[in-house]
């Protein structure tokens, strides 16, 4: 039966989330503040000491800060998903006949499409920076639905998490987490002169291996390290993506049934 | 149908080392409001969230008119509203916007949910604050839209898990006539709470929970009937209160205890043992005890409560009742 209202479910829960985002332009706001005051410190204060082979360093960084929008989906979905539960809301729409699956997908989905929307100025920023797209724009199309593949996976990380907390307080704490780890990446320095093992851990880590992938989609400056993920940037990120997902996607839905037990 | 609403059967549940529900048996006929009432940790939200399918029994079982809620768990989703302890809304969105959502959640699509939600709206006093952000309501708005958010679609058979916990007490009544006219409509409510005069107001059985299983049920009158009588004495001021609790000790098969003043006596008597005013005051007499005042009255369901849980809730400067050796020894009157 909820197989069916599936679609249904989806769209309601894809709405709430719209409409919070409606009543509250703020936060979107808020969301676009980052990546520029990222492009400021970054591009520009670190960067006047910073250069990187190959190219301009703001051009080098903007894909990182691409990525960096894309895993910014984590902690939002980990903390609401967590509100949700502490308050009793989960419970509710579990007492109710609706499509789990369908709930959590909507939410995913509409939070893709203020990604979207946030993705957008970003680059407007990052033109205004210096970051060209060289390869055309079929290849710069590609990096951006990679970029939104990618949040759409971390959205689902933070759900699932956020079910499995439970507590809003815990997971916003455990949402710091995410800033280590976004800077142990090649988002905003090449992995070269980090020490070895420091610079694998790196390059496997899969915020790398979206940066890099679409350093290569853009035609932007990079400085690949030597591990097969490093190497072969693409087929690394849509292969961590599909992870993700296939671990995630059932996890939230199963936590989702429990939570509260 | 003759099912009843509420069909619970040996439920236990245990969480790790905690048990929660221990055997429990409950039976809510259609269309009755019945509260659940008992200490914190007693099992009254466990039972609740057994039947409204989000935890799964251990042992025993539950039926909601006649489905059973791990078998047939979509069909009970489908005749039951819950409200729990917290506003479970979304504080983002206006309280409109709130009720318009669930009902497309339950699948009675745009307009329907839409027409239903205005009609909830001003049937409950939420009309005027609808388009606002409920991050913007109080309280007790909260949990009133809380409350008819759990009504979208009729539902037959109602959960409220302590509805007016934390709330003032004008809230407090908005939310029991809002349950009192549910009950008219003949909605079946299990009620949970651990405000006595809430179970005594509305609901017309009540089950007394402790430690996961049920230990009295019956109206609010046979409750307090099994009890017994409360027996208050006021003692003139030169008579010796341990003499007066040692004669109505006697009389009464009670415990007389002394109130905030040593001179006045409560106690509850045993049911078994009629009491009638004018003995009691010929007895009193007879032993040389002087009294300003004797009242018999019901007693309340306070009196109830401590009697059959035992729970530590003794209210400041009395003592439990019914707790063993607290008879006549003065303890009490160097405290007082």
């Amino acid at each position: 039966m909820s197989a069916l209202t599936m679609p249904v479910d989806a769209a309601a829960s894809a709405r709430r989330i719209l409409l919070i985002y409606r009543h509250s332009p703020g936060l979107l706001a808020a969301s676009l503040l980052v990546p520029l005051a990222m492009v400021g410190v970054f591009g520009y204060v670190f960067g006047s000491a910073i250069s990187v082979p190959g190219g301009a360093y703001r051009e080098f960084l903007m894909p990182g800060l691409f990525a960096l929008v894309a895993l910014n989906g984590l902690m939002p979905a980990m903390v609401g998903a967590a509100r949700d539960a502490g308050r009793g809301v989960t419970d509710r729409l579990r007492s109710m006949s609706v499509s789990r699956l369908g709930l959590l997908t909507g939410q995913t989905l509409a939070d893709l499409l203020v990604a979207a929307v946030v993705l957008v100025p970003t680059a407007l920023i990052g033109w205004a920076a210096g970051w060209r797209i060289r390869e055309g724009l079929g290849p710069a199309l590609g990096a951006f639905g990679l970029l939104l593949l990618f949040r759409f996976a971390c959205t689902w990380v933070g759900s699932a998490l956020g079910l499995l907390v439970g507590k809003e307080e815990t997971a916003g704490q455990l949402g710091v987490l995410t800033i280590p780890f976004a800077m142990l990446t090649s988002a905003f320095v090449p992995t070269g002169g980090m020490p070895g093992w420091l610079a694998a851990i790196a390059e496997w880590n899969p915020v790398s291996a979206v940066v890099e992938a679409c350093r290569q989609l853009f035609g932007n400056p990079s400085a690949p390290g030597g591990t097969w993920p490093a190497q072969h940037p693409l087929a690394a990120a849509l292969a961590w993506c599909a992870l993700l997902l296939a671990v995630f996607v059932p996890l939230a839905v199963r936590s989702y049934a429990r939570a509260g037990r | 149908m003759s099912d009843p609403a509420i069909a619970v059967r040996g439920l236990s549940k245990r969480f790790g080392a905690t048990v929660a529900l221990d055997g429990l048996e409950l039976t809510v006929p259609e269309g009755a409001v019945c509260g659940l009432l008992g200490p914190n940790g007693a099992g009254k939200t466990t039972v609740v969230r057994v039947l409204a399918t989000l935890v799964r029994p251990d042992r025993g079982s539950a039926l909601v008119a006649g489905r059973d809620v791990v078998r047939e768990a979509a069909a009970v989703r489908g005749m039951i509203g819950l409200a729990g302890q917290y506003a479970a809304v979304e504080e983002g969105i206006t309280g409109r916007e709130n009720l318009e959502l669930l009902g497309r959640l339950h699948h009675l699509g745009a307009a329907k949910a839409r027409a239903r939600a205005d009609e909830l709206l001003s049937a409950f006093g939420l009309a005027e604050a609808a388009d606002r952000l409920v991050r913007g309501y109080s309280g007790g708005m909260r949990r009133r839209l809380d409350l008819v958010a759990s009504l979208l679609t009729r539902p037959r058979v109602l959960f409220l898990d302590e509805p007016t916990t934390g709330l003032d007490p004008r809230s407090r009544r908005e939310i029991w006539s809002a349950v009192r006219e549910l009950a008219r409509e003949g909605t079946t409510v299990l009620l949970t709470t651990q405000y006595l005069d809430e179970a005594d107001r509305l609901a017309d059985r009540i089950t007394v929970l402790d430690r996961g299983a049920a230990v009295a049920a019956g109206t609010p009158a046979e409750l307090k009937a099994a009890i017994g009588t409360l027996v208050e004495v006021t003692l003139a001021e030169d008579t010796d209160p341990a003499r007066a609790r040692a004669v109505l000790a006697v009389l009464t098969g009670g415990h007389p205890v002394a109130g905030p003043e040593p001179s006045r006596l409560s106690v509850v008597s045993d049911p078994v043992r009629p009491l009638a005013l004018p003995q009691l005051v010929r007895e009193l007499d007879a032993a040389g005890v002087v009294a300003r005042d004797i009242a018999l009255r019901t007693p309340s369901l306070d009196d109830v409560f401590l009697a059959l849980t035992g729970a530590g809730a003794t209210p400041a400067g009395g003592a439990d009742p019914t707790a063993p050796g607290t008879g006549t020894e003065p303890t009490l009157e160097s405290a007082a």
